[in-house]
């Protein structure tokens, strides 16, 4: 705290006060001042019409008694052909995202990577991560047409940037000392990346990817919306025609895939490291 | 330790024959699975479109650039919905997420076998879930709009910022709440003095890491007609005004890019 000498006789019998979180009181005012306006400011820009928000808790809660009859059946065919389109485009995307996205992380960690090539790297996992996906693949769509393809291209765009930026940081922080002992024994460059740096980044590579899968699925869900292939084309008709008990079995669907991709990445991480 | 046996010299390698065996297995079944998904895409694929896709490319491109800029007039309106939505949103998002943050941190929360899984239930289906789709339902419910955008934001990162605000909670100093428990504090005072100055630069961290994504979340919500910029940007898609969506894109990206630096700013001070 600021006020390190003070009257220890003018204190006894005060209680004692937390201190504040921002010290100078200006500060403090000054900040807290501007949010509440901004508050008020923003608040009075968002219109909420009450009255169709009455009408709509019947429906709202129509669909949260759809979660306790999920209707599997009656549009099963279009439910199991989209999954296994968001499964097939999750899995493809990955494999061949990760695939390109190691030699880029390769090229963008500076211990590694000779000054141009890391600019370049670094570049291209700038543009992958500033741009959406779902605004990839609109521009996809338009360029590709309709179908899993825009959306397998948009997500392997997507975990490039993912997977590069972090692999790269986990290979600059690696340890020296064991790829200069593979480099000593005259390896070369290949050799030593095989030797030397692989086994360290491995656990991490092998954490990350299983990550990225489970992101990927999530978003191979939200794809269907701009016509790029997926689960989500069949989840938009369902909310369009308010058959909220075939959208709760597709979230329960979705839900439960990405539980079970999460304890399988907790059971593989374990093993891995 | 694996050794072969080549022309009476012993080879070094990395793995036993048994390993590498496992090893070209898993690839083996990789691949197989890898061809299968490709063999589905392709086939769902109108291979006429792909050839023509550079053809394509190009002539979006010349019809896009350059960018209608007098535009820009009609943006600031839709910029600042967007900023609304991911900042409300955000800040609805942390005053549900701290309890149940509270309650499914194993250190805090009141039961450990009936609380806790619901609070990590809660976390999991928020966050499995993306905010285009709770943007969805929302609009079905309460009609399209910039307040439906608002909850959807909200609900979707209630997930995130309670699974990182648990993980926070549990990694306390215990000494420390030892300590304010020992001066005969109550319950709340514990939580008061003893919790909450612990955690509170990582739930400041996380307020601000959350807004930074909800800022990028929030300028496609208009696609599905929740608000914000996106409404412009699926609008000027349907009547095909490529010199507006350059121009939007464009803005989305700067509102990106300032809300990082922001982020990254304001994280630096706090941590």
């Amino acid at each position: 705290m600021s006020d390190t000498t003070f009257d220890v006789n003018a204190r006894i019998g005060q209680p004692w006060k937390k201190p504040h979180f921002i010290q100078r009181r200006w500060l403090r005012w000054t900040l807290l001042a501007g949010f509440i306006a901004y508050l008020i400011a923003s608040y009075m820009t968002i219109e909420v019409n009450w009255s169709r928000v009455y009408e709509g808790l019947e429906r709202g809660k129509n669909f949260v008694l759809a979660f306790t009859s999920p209707d599997f059946t009656s549009r099963s065919s279009d439910i199991y052909e989209g999954m296994v389109e968001s499964i097939v485009m999750t899995v493809a995307s990955s494999v061949v995202g990760i695939a390109i996205s190691i030699p880029i992380a390769l090229g963008a960690a500076r211990n590694v990577a000779p000054l141009p090539v890391y600019l370049i790297c670094r570049g291209i996992i700038a543009v992958s991560r500033a741009l959406q996906e779902i605004i990839v693949a609109i521009l996809l769509v338009a360029i590709f047409g309709f179908g899993p393809l825009a959306g397998f291209l948009t997500l392997s765009f997507a975990t490039i940037g993912f997977l590069s930026k972090l692999l790269a940081e986990d290979i600059e922080s690696m340890d020296k000392v064991q790829a200069e002992a593979i480099k000593a024994s005259g390896a070369r460059w290949a050799q030593w990346i095989n030797y030397g740096v692989q086994p360290q980044v491995m656990p991490r590579l092998i954490g990350l990817s299983i990550y990225r899968l489970d992101i990927n699925f999530r978003e191979s869900a939200i794809l269907g919306l701009v016509g790029a292939g997926g689960i989500g084309a069949t989840l938009n008709t369902a909310f369009d025609r308010y058959e909220y008990d075939t959208a709760a079995a597709i979230l329960l669907i979705i839900i439960v895939i990405v539980m079970a991709l999460e304890y399988m990445s907790g059971v593989i991480r374990a093993r891995v490291q | 330790m694996p050794v072969q046996d080549a022309h009476g010299l012993k080879v070094w390698q990395r793995r036993t024959s048994r390993e590498s065996l496992f090893h070209w297995v898993l690839w083996l079944v990789g691949i197989a699975i890898f061809a299968y998904c490709w063999q589905q895409i392709s086939a769902a694929t109108t291979w006429f479109f792909v050839w023509d896709a550079p053809r394509i490319a190009g002539d979006i491109w010349t019809r896009a650039t350059p960018p209608r800029w007098e535009y820009i007039a009609q943006l600031g309106r839709p910029i600042w919905d967007t900023l609304n939505i991911a900042t409300l949103g955000t800040l609805l998002a942390l005053i549900m997420a701290v309890p149940v943050a509270f309650l499914a941190a194993s250190n805090t929360t009141p039961s450990r076998y009936l609380i806790r899984p619901i609070a990590l239930l809660i976390i999991v289906s928020t966050r499995s879930i993306n905010s285009l789709i709770w943007a969805l339902l929302l609009i079905a419910i309460i009609g399209p709009g910039v307040f439906a955008g608002v909850i959807a934001i909200a609900i979707r990162s209630i997930g995130f910022c309670a699974k990182l605000l648990y993980e926070a909670i549990e990694e306390i100093d215990d000494t420390q709440v030892e300590a304010i428990t020992a001066t005969g504090a109550s319950r709340w005072q514990v939580m008061a003095y003893g919790i909450v100055p612990q955690i509170l630069p990582a739930f400041a961290g996380i307020a601000v890491f959350r807004w930074d994504i909800n800022i990028r979340e929030s300028t496609v919500l208009g696609l599905v007609g929740a608000g914000g910029i996106g409404l412009q940007l699926s609008s000027s898609l349907n009547v095909l005004a490529w010199p507006q969506v350059s121009l939007i894109l464009l803005v989305i990206l700067l509102a990106v890019v300032i809300s990082e630096w922001v982020s990254a700013k304001v994280r630096g001070a706090i941590i």
